[in-house]
């Protein structure tokens, strides 16, 4: 039987991970990650969890200790925000490119400066080109449901990636609320034991791993990472259905909600996604056919679906709590435009990029509502006039 | 979604709002409902003015916000109400529960309310006669289901003695217990 709880998303997270049972887990805390490094130390302090707990004095030092034990045949885990993701960044696409694959909650929080330890997806999108997986989880429940398949997917012979499990700092990980978890022996079979393919331990087997490549090699180290990146997109929804025999919780690349007939859409990811959804309701029962598309996976992205998804829509805002400076748009947005001119359909929306939420601005049903009349109001018009806005920003 | 509650709480860093609004949803969600105890953060000091949310209902939500339309305010320290508009976006009948030593009318007087009912209990007494310390969240939780009884005053109990055994000794535990059944039993209305 599930059990009924009420947990923090760090709670989440630290009962997801008390289940998966590293066999290293390496952490620095930092805001708003510290209450689940907290948690998982008190879990190996109190003999309930049997893992090599490695309080390091940095971040460039946790996924170091992560890497290394990963390849020497360890289940390594580890968790950050902002700044901390910030100091491991060079170890990020090394971890990737390594194939080890070790499994990382980012608890989104925003960059500095301005000094702020609230909600962006700075941390996250800033490190989507590293190589790595990457799921984003609405609520308390989607961490926990993601974290465990993101170690399936991560350990799967064919993938051998890493993978980053993201929710909204404060937002989702300070916060109460209601979820259902698995048994232990559920996660444990679902799980199983990882079986690295190579281990830096065997010694009767010896391989160099981590070697150097010169311009003779280096290329086809890269496109096997990028290959398996691009394949793990199958893997992921496997693993997504094998999770849902024993979780009863259905997971895509992405939730569809409302969206098969729909004129206005908003794409969004993590804990506002919830917000959008409660609008969406209210615009339909006044006959307003608003639908939402929440990122899950956006690493690999998954393009084809999503165009597939979108292409019927006669408006779509991209909302996103991060900007990419003096680009195009905000990362998903990009995304979604590239996928667009790469699918070359006949159909596709009018699409219109908003940064909203930043540093941990809240983001209520007005605003979302306004973005949907805005939507309503580029339809009539016919065309945008601007593409590119910054919400909820005193001018 | 028609018999969501959201329930604003005003405090300082300092008083327990955080640990009342996470004991409160913890309690209601074992209760088989659903809630959320959202803790407003920021790098606040002790004794800065905080915000912390309550959401409860009986059907799932999903609104990871903060509550601008709040059916209930609780004023955990009344003096905050100097410095920040705890009415804002109160609905007409919205309740407001005020840690005061003051009957609910002076209350009125003193917030220059119009609308909304009041209830008052002076939670930071209670507090200091069981707790020994002026910790006014614990008898606050017990005052605050009884004007929103979502659940029992037995099911909060328990859910704190679940929360405080083992971390507490038995002294502190049953104190924490009798300040919440005289928040719940000292609340007066108007």
């Amino acid at each position: 039987m599930a059990r009924l709880a009420a947990l923090t998303g760090n709670n989440a997270a630290a009962e997801a991970i008390r289940q998966i049972k590293p066999d290293v887990f390496a952490a620095y805390p930092i805001t708003p990650q510290t209450e689940l490094a907290e948690e998982v130390a008190q879990f190996v302090a109190d003999g309930i969890l049997d893992t090599e707990y490695i309080p390091v004095e940095s971040e460039h030092s946790s996924m170091s200790v992560c890497i290394g034990a990963s390849l020497a045949g360890a289940r390594a885990m580890t968790a950050t925000a902002s700044c901390g993701l910030a100091y491991m960044w060079e170890l990020l696409p090394t971890t990737a490119s390594l194939r080890s694959p070790v499994v990382m909650v980012v608890v989104n929080r925003a960059f500095n400066a301005p000094l702020n330890i609230h909600c962006s997806h700075d941390d996250s999108m800033g490190a989507r080109d590293s190589g790595w997986v990457q799921l984003y989880s609405e609520n308390a429940q989607e961490m926990y449901d993601n974290l465990i398949q993101a170690v399936k997917i991560a350990e799967d012979e064919t993938i051998r990636l890493p993978v980053m499990v993201c929710m909204d700092g404060f937002i989702i990980s300070h916060a109460v609320e209601r979820l259902l978890l698995l048994e232990d022996e559920k996660v444990k079979n679902f799980l199983g034991e990882f079986k690295p393919v190579h281990s830096l331990l065997e010694v009767n087997n010896p391989v160099t791993i981590g070697a150097c490549a010169l311009p003779d090699y280096y290329t086809e180290h890269k496109k096997q990472h990028s290959e398996a990146l691009r394949r793990s997109l199958d893997k992921i929804m496997e693993v997504a259905n094998e999770y849902a025999k024993i979780s009863g919780r259905s997971y895509s690349l992405f939730e569809s909600y409302q969206l098969a007939d729909a004129e206005y859409g908003i794409v969004i990811v993590n804990s506002a996604a919830g917000v959008t959804r409660t609008v969406v309701d209210k615009l339909r029962k006044e006959g307003v056919k608003a639908g939402l598309l929440k990122i899950r996976v956006y690493r690999p992205f998954p393009a084809a679906q999503i165009v597939q998804a979108l292409k019927n829509l006669k408006v779509v805002a991209v909302l996103e709590r991060t900007d990419s400076f003096g680009g195009v748009g905000s990362p998903v947005f990009t995304d979604i435009s590239a996928a667009f001119m790469e699918a070359q359909t006949k159909e596709k929306p009018l699409m219109v990029n908003y940064i909203y939420g930043l540093g941990g601005r809240d983001v209520g049903l007005k605003d979302i509502g306004k973005v949907y009349a805005n939507l309503q109001v580029i339809n009539q018009k016919g065309k945008i006039e601007k593409s590119f806005a910054y919400l909820q920003a005193r001018e | 979604m028609s018999d969501l509650i959201e329930i604003r709480w005003h405090s300082r860093g300092g008083q327990g709002a955080m640990v009342a609004v996470r004991t409160l949803a913890r309690a209601v969600i074992k209760d088989n409902k659903y809630a959320q105890g959202l803790p407003e953060f920021g790098p606040e000091r002790m004794g800065a003015p905080i915000k912390a949310y309550n959401r409860f209902s009986t059907q799932p939500f999903s609104l990871y916000c903060r509550i601008v339309n709040p059916h209930v305010v609780v004023l955990l320290d009344p003096s905050v109400a100097k410095i920040v508009d705890v009415t804002e976006g109160i609905y007409d009948d919205s309740k407001l529960l005020v840690n005061v030593c003051l009957p609910p009318q002076e209350v009125r007087e003193r917030l220059k309310l119009k609308n909304g009912k009041i209830y008052t209990v002076d939670a930071t007494r209670i507090a200091q006669e069981t707790l020994g310390r002026p910790m006014p969240n614990t008898p606050m939780m017990g005052a605050l289901i009884k004007l929103v009884p979502v659940i029992s005053l037995e099911v909060l109990l328990n859910e704190v003695v679940g929360e405080f055994i083992g971390k507490c000794s038995p002294g502190i535990v049953e104190a924490n217990l009798a300040a919440i059944k005289r928040g719940f039993e000292e609340v007066s209305e108007e």
